[in-house]
C-alpha cells in the first residue's frame, strides 16, 4: 500500500516534472520566436536603413588635389612650379601635449622660432583635426631622423606634399604673384563661386598676381577616390578612383632676363617699370622695387616676416605699376601736344616766345617754368624736346579741359587698361563733373593750366603710361595689355594662344604724329632733356622725361627728418619707345624720389632696350653705372624741368 | 578488434547530439576564420580548445551519474572556497577580479560554478525527494545566491547571471510552487519603481544606456549600434562568407567572441540566422529529449538545468547583439572563441550523455 502510495507519487511527480519541462520549451519556443521577429525588424524591415548606414560606414570619398600648372616666360624659363617634399605635419587634436611634442621633435630636426609662430597662426586659423606643417623642406636626413623615431609622435606625420616654388625668388614677384593657404575669405569667396567642392583637397591658392587671376586654370580638378575606411578612419583600400585634372600651364609675355636687367639697374631705388610690345600690348616686363621672395608666402608666412613686408615703408607688396599712382608730370606733354595738333593748333611752324612764365588773361598769377627766364623762341617739337612748361599752360588753357581730357583718355589715361592682373587702381583725369562730384566744388581755369604739364589732380600708374607710350607708338591702335600669350592644357598639350586684343584705334593725322616722334626723338638727341639716354644707341629712341611732385604712397612717420626729406624729393619719370621706325618695346619707368627723369629712369630703359632691340648685357656692376642725381636734376629747383 | 575500440570509444556517446554539436562547430570554426580576418592561427587555437574540450566531454560522458552525484557536494564547496579565495587574493584584469593565481594554473572559479551550482541543487533536492518543504526551497536558494553574490562582486554580471539561471532552472524543476513564483515575480515588478527611486543619477544613467545604446553612441553604445547595422546591412541572404563589411573592417567590436554572430548575420543574412536557430533549437530537443528520460531526480534536474542554460546561453548573447538585451559578457556557446566557455559548454553536454547512456536497463522501481 504505502509501496503503491510511492509509486503512484512517483508518476505523480514524473508527470508534474514533464509538464514543467513542456513549460520550459515552450520558454524556448518563445525566446527564439523573439529572437527571429528582432532578425526580420532589422534585416528584413530596416533593410534599407542599416544597408545606408553600413556604406556610410565603410566608404568615405577623399579628395586629391590636382596638381598646379606651371608658369613660364616667353623663353620657357621657369617662374612657377611644383616639387615635392618632405613636410613635418601635425595634427593639432591627436596630440596631448602640443608645446612638449614641439620641443621633442625639435631636438631631432631643427625647428625654429619662427617655425613654430607660423605654425601656431595656422593653428589658429584652422581646425584642430587638420594636419598643419611644422616644419617644410625636410632633407632626406632628417626624414629618416624622424620615421625612426616616428612611434614616440602620435599625431606628427611626414607627409610628402606638392609644394608651389618660385625658382627665381624676388625676380618678378609682382608678376607671377604667389600662393598662400587658403583662409576663411577664401573659402566664402569658393562657396559663392560654387567652387569649394573642387578645393577639398587643396590647401592653397591663388593669392596675388597670375596666381589670381588665373586660379580657375591653373588650379585643375580635383579628383576624388573612394575609399573603404576602417573603424579607425584608416583607409584599406581604394574602391574606385577619378583622378584629378591638372591645372593649365601658362606662358607669359614677359622676358625673365629683361626683368632681370631692369631690377638690376634699378638696385636699391624704389620705383616701376612697365615694358609693353606696342604692336600686341605684350607685357614684356613689369617690375616693382623693392620685391620679396613669394616663396615665403607658400607654407604660410611667418609673424616676423609679414611685419617686415607689411610694415617696410618701402611698401614691398605693393604691385606698383598697377596699384602705384603717380602724376605724369612732363611725360604727359607729347599727348597733350598731339591734342593740341589734332585740334589743328599750334601747327608748325607756330611759335611762342617764352618769357619764362605764363599769366592767365585777367590774372596776375605767374605760372612759372622750370627753366628762370624761358626758353626764347619755342614751336611744338621744341616744346617736347627741351620740355617747355609755358608753351604747354597756354596750350591746355586753349584746348579747355573738357577736349584735352577726352582726347587722352583714348590713351588709356583715368581708366583701367584691363591688365590681366587684379587691383588695377584707374589713375585720375580729372574733369570739371569729376571735381564738383568729388569736391562740390567748380573747375578752375587755372587747374587747367598746370594739367598741360601733367600736374594737378592727373594721377597715372607706370602701366598706363607705359600703355599710352605704346599706344602712341603703335600710331593710335592700342593693344589690350597682357601677360599671358598661351595656355597649354596639360592633358590634351594643346596649346591655346591668347589673341591681341584692339581696345582702341585712335584716328591721328599721320604727320602731326610724325611731328611728336621727331620731336621725342630729339629729346634723346644732344640738346633734348635725355641725350645722354640716346648717346651711342645705335637705333632711333622716342623719349620723354618728367619729374612728379611726391604724392602717391603715403609716407611713415617712423621714419627720421633726413629720411623723409629723402623721400620728399621728387620721382624721375621716363617714357620711351624703340625702335621708331617699327617700334618693338615701349617702356614707362619711374623713380621714386629719384630726382630726374632722364639722368635717374632714362638709362635703365636704355639698358632694356639695348637687350631687347640688340641683345646686349649691360656692363657689371650696374649700380656704379647708374648716375646719381646730376647737374641737370639740379636744375630743377622750381617745380618742374 | 576495431569495432570493439570503437564501440567503446562511442559507448557513452550520443549520437544525434553529438553530430549536431559537431555540426554547429564547423559552422563555428568558418565564422572565426571570417570574423579573426582569416587568421589561421585563430582557427587552430580553437581546434584545440574543441579538442581539449571534446576530450572532457567524452571522459565526463563515461562517468556514472551516481559519481557525479557524490561529487556535487564537494565540488561546491571547494568552489565557494576559491571563489573567497579570489575575493582576498584573485588577480585584477580589467578592473575585475576573476582569476586565481595558483602558480601553476590560473584558475576561474566562477566557471567552475557554473556547473557546481545546478549539480549542488540537483543533489540537495535528491535528497530531500520525498517531503519538499518550503524550507527546503528557502535553502536551495541560499545555496545559490551564495555563489552569485560572490561571482556579482567580482563583478562579472554575465557569468552570475547564468549560474543564477542555471541554478533557477533547477528550482523550477524540482517543483517550486506556481503561487511562489507567481508570487515573486509580483513582487519583483512591484519593487521596481522602489529600487530605481533609490538610484543615484549616474546609476540611472548607466542602465539607460543599457537599455538604449543610442543614448551613448560613442561610448557603452558604439558596440551596439555597429553590431546591429552589421546585421540589419546583411539582409535576407548576408553579403557573403568573408564579405561582412562591417566586421572585415573593424568596426564590430570584439568580434571573435561576444560579438562574433554579428559577423555571422551580417555575412549570412537571416536565412543563416534562422538556420543556426534551427540547429540549436536541434541541440536543446535532444537535451529536453535526455531529461525527460533520466532516471533519477539527480540527473533530470541536472540534464534540465544543463540543456535550458545552454539556451539562455543563446538567447542572451543573441539578444545582447541584435540589441534587444542589454550588453553583458556572455559568449555565443560553440560558436564563440574561447578556452573556457568551450569547455563548460562541452562539459555539460559530456553530463547529458551520461545521463543519457548510464541508464538502468531495469524498469523503474
Amino acid at each position: 500500500m504505502r509501496r503503491r502510495a510511492e509509486l503512484k507519487n512517483y508518476h505523480h511527480e514524473l508527470q508534474h516534472f514533464k509538464l514543467r519541462l513542456i513549460v520550459l520549451g515552450g520558454i524556448v519556443l518563445l525566446g527564439f520566436g523573439i529572437l527571429i521577429i528582432r532578425f526580420y525588424f532589422l534585416q528584413i524591415t530596416a533593410y534599407d536603413h542599416y544597408h545606408t548606414l553600413a556604406e556610410n560606414n565603410r566608404i568615405s570619398v577623399i579628395p586629391v588635389a590636382p596638381t598646379r600648372g606651371i608658369i613660364t616666360d616667353r623663353n620657357g624659363k621657369t617662374i612657377a612650379h611644383n616639387f615635392f617634399v618632405y613636410a613635418l605635419e601635425i595634427t593639432p587634436v591627436k596630440v596631448e601635449d602640443l608645446d612638449k611634442t614641439i620641443a621633442q621633435l625639435s631636438k631631432l630636426v631643427e625647428i625654429s622660432s619662427n617655425d613654430i609662430n607660423r605654425f601656431k597662426k595656422l593653428k589658429a586659423s584652422n581646425h584642430e583635426f587638420k594636419s598643419l606643417p611644422i616644419r617644410t623642406q625636410l632633407n632626406e636626413v632628417e626624414a629618416a631622423k624622424f620615421a625612426a623615431n616616428r612611434f614616440r609622435f602620435p599625431g606628427v606625420e611626414i607627409k610628402s606634399r606638392l609644394y608651389r616654388h618660385y625658382p627665381n625668388g624676388k625676380l618678378g614677384v609682382h608678376i607671377a604673384g604667389y600662393i598662400g593657404r587658403i583662409n576663411d575669405n577664401d573659402i566664402s569667396k569658393l562657396k559663392k563661386e560654387g567652387a569649394l567642392s573642387n578645393y577639398k583637397g587643396s590647401d592653397h591658392i591663388g593669392k596675388s598676381g597670375i596666381e589670381q587671376f588665373y586660379e580657375k586654370k591653373l588650379h585643375g580638378k580635383a579628383g576624388f577616390k573612394q575609399v573603404e575606411i576602417n573603424a579607425d578612419g584608416r583607409a584599406v583600400r581604394v574602391l574606385s578612383s577619378t583622378a584629378p585634372v591638372s591645372g593649365d600651364n601658362l606662358t607669359l609675355s614677359v622676358d625673365l632676363k629683361l626683368q632681370e636687367i631692369a631690377e638690376r639697374a634699378f638696385g636699391e631705388r624704389r620705383g616701376a617699370l612697365v615694358a609693353i610690345k606696342p604692336k600686341t600690348g605684350e607685357i614684356l616686363a613689369l617690375v616693382s622695387m623693392p620685391t620679396f621672395d613669394p616663396n615665403l608666402f607658400v607654407g604660410g608666412i611667418d609673424t616676423a616676416n609679414w611685419r617686415r613686408l607689411n610694415e617696410s615703408a618701402d611698401k614691398p607688396m605693393i604691385n606698383r605699376p598697377l596699384r602705384g599712382v603717380y602724376p605724369p608730370g612732363s611725360t604727359f606733354k607729347p599727348f597733350v601736344a598731339l591734342a593740341g595738333l589734332e585740334a589743328g593748333k599750334r601747327m608748325l611752324p607756330f611759335h611762342i616766345k617764352d618769357p619764362g612764365y605764363f599769366i592767365l588773361p585777367n590774372s596776375t598769377h605767374h605760372y612759372r617754368d622750370w627753366k628762370v627766364g624761358g626758353h626764347g623762341f619755342v614751336d611744338i617739337k621744341r616744346a617736347i624736346t627741351i620740355s617747355c612748361d609755358t608753351f604747354f599752360y597756354g596750350l591746355a588753357i586753349e584746348l579747355g579741359i573738357e577736349k584735352l581730357s577726352t582726347f587722352v583718355r583714348h590713351f588709356g589715361f583715368g581708366k583701367k587698361t584691363g591688365i590681366d592682373i587684379a587691383g588695377e587702381n584707374s589713375g585720375l583725369l580729372p574733369t570739371p563733373e569729376w571735381k564738383m562730384r568729388r569736391y562740390k566744388k567748380p573747375w578752375y581755369k587755372g587747374e587747367t593750366v598746370i594739367i598741360g604739364i601733367g600736374q594737378g589732380y592727373t594721377l597715372t600708374t607706370p602701366l598706363q603710361l607705359a600703355y599710352a607710350t605704346a599706344v602712341l607708338a603703335n600710331r593710335g591702335t592700342a593693344m589690350k595689355p597682357h601677360l599671358v600669350t598661351a595656355i597649354t592644357d596639360v592633358k590634351t598639350g594643346e596649346t591655346t594662344p591668347i589673341k591681341p586684343v584692339v581696345t582702341d584705334q585712335i584716328a591721328l593725322n599721320e604727320s602731326n604724329l610724325e611731328t611728336v616722334k621727331t620731336a621725342m626723338v630729339d629729346v634723346t638727341l644732344p640738346g633734348g632733356t635725355a641725350s645722354s639716354v640716346g648717346r651711342n644707341a645705335g637705333y632711333s629712341i622716342a623719349a620723354k622725361t618728367g619729374t612728379a611732385q611726391v604724392i602717391g604712397i603715403k609716407q611713415n612717420e617712423k621714419y627720421d627728418e633726413k629720411n623723409i626729406a629723402a623721400r620728399h624729393r621728387d620721382h624721375a619719370l621716363f617714357i620711351a619707345y624703340a625702335p621708331t621706325d617699327n617700334p618693338q618695346i615701349a617702356i614707362a619707368a619711374i623713380v621714386e624720389n629719384g630726382g630726374h627723369g632722364g639722368s635717374a629712369a632714362g638709362p635703365i630703359a636704355r639698358q632694356l632696350m639695348d637687350y631687347y632691340l640688340l641683345g646686349k648685357l649691360p656692363p657689371e656692376p650696374i649700380e656704379k653705372k647708374a648716375p646719381k642725381v646730376t647737374e641737370e636734376a639740379t636744375v630743377e629747383a622750381s617745380t618742374h624741368d | 578488434m576495431i569495432n570493439r575500440i570503437v564501440y567503446r570509444l562511442g559507448q557513452h556517446i550520443d549520437s544525434i547530439l553529438m553530430s549536431s554539436i559537431l555540426f554547429t562547430l564547423l559552422i563555428g570554426l568558418f565564422i572565426l576564420y571570417s570574423a579573426s580576418g582569416e587568421s589561421v592561427g585563430r582557427v587552430s587555437a580553437q581546434l584545440m580548445n574543441i579538442v581539449i574540450a571534446m576530450s572532457i566531454l567524452w571522459l565526463v560522458a563515461n562517468v556514472q551519474p551516481q559519481f557525479m552525484e557524490r561529487m556535487a557536494l564537494p565540488l561546491y564547496l571547494l568552489g565557494i572556497m576559491l571563489l573567497i579565495g579570489v575575493a582576498l587574493f584573485g588577480n585584477i584584469s580589467h578592473g575585475a577580479r576573476r582569476w586565481l593565481d595558483l602558480g601553476i594554473v590560473k584558475l576561474q572559479p566562477s566557471e567552475l560554478m557554473r556547473i557546481a551550482v545546478p549539480m549542488m541543487l540537483a543533489w540537495f533536492f535528491s535528497q530531500r525527494e520525498a517531503s519538499l518543504r518550503v524550507t527546503d526551497f528557502i535553502i536551495a536558494f541560499i545555496i545559490l545566491l551564495l555563489p552569485v553574490f560572490f561571482i556579482l562582486k567580482q563583478p562579472d554580471l554575465g557569468t552570475s547571471l547564468l549560474v543564477f539561471v542555471s541554478g533557477l532552472f533547477v528550482i523550477f524543476l524540482a517543483g517550486l510552487s506556481w503561487r511562489i513564483i507567481i508570487g515573486g515575480a509580483v513582487a519583483a515588478g512591484a519593487l521596481m519603481p522602489i529600487f530605481w527611486s533609490m538610484l543615484h543619477d549616474y546609476q540611472r544613467r548607466r542602465i539607460r544606456i543599457l537599455i538604449d545604446p543610442t543614448q551613448d553612441p560613442l561610448g557603452a553604445g558604439y558596440h551596439i549600434i555597429q553590431s546591429t547595422i552589421a546585421q540589419g546591412s546583411g539582409g535576407l541572404t548576408g553579403k557573403g562568407w568573408l564579405n561582412g563589411t562591417q566586421s572585415q573592417l573593424d568596426f564590430v567590436p570584439e568580434r571573435t567572441t561576444d560579438f562574433i554572430f554579428s559577423v555571422f548575420s551580417e555575412e549570412f543574412g537571416m536565412v543563416g540566422n534562422v538556420l543556426l536557430l534551427l540547429l540549436f533549437s536541434l541541440i536543446i530537443a535532444r537535451g529536453l529529449y535526455i531529461t525527460s528520460q533520466a532516471q533519477s531526480t539527480f540527473s533530470r534536474l541536472l540534464a534540465g538545468s544543463i540543456t535550458l542554460t545552454f539556451f539562455i546561453y543563446i538567447f542572451v548573447n543573441i539578444g545582447m547583439v541584435s540589441g534587444i538585451l542589454p550588453v553583458v559578457g556572455v559568449p555565443l556557446p560553440l560558436i564563440s572563441y574561447g578556452g573556457t566557455s568551450m569547455v563548460a559548454i562541452l562539459l555539460g553536454f559530456g553530463i547529458l550523455m551520461s545521463i543519457h547512456t548510464h541508464k538502468k536497463l531495469v524498469a523503474s522501481g
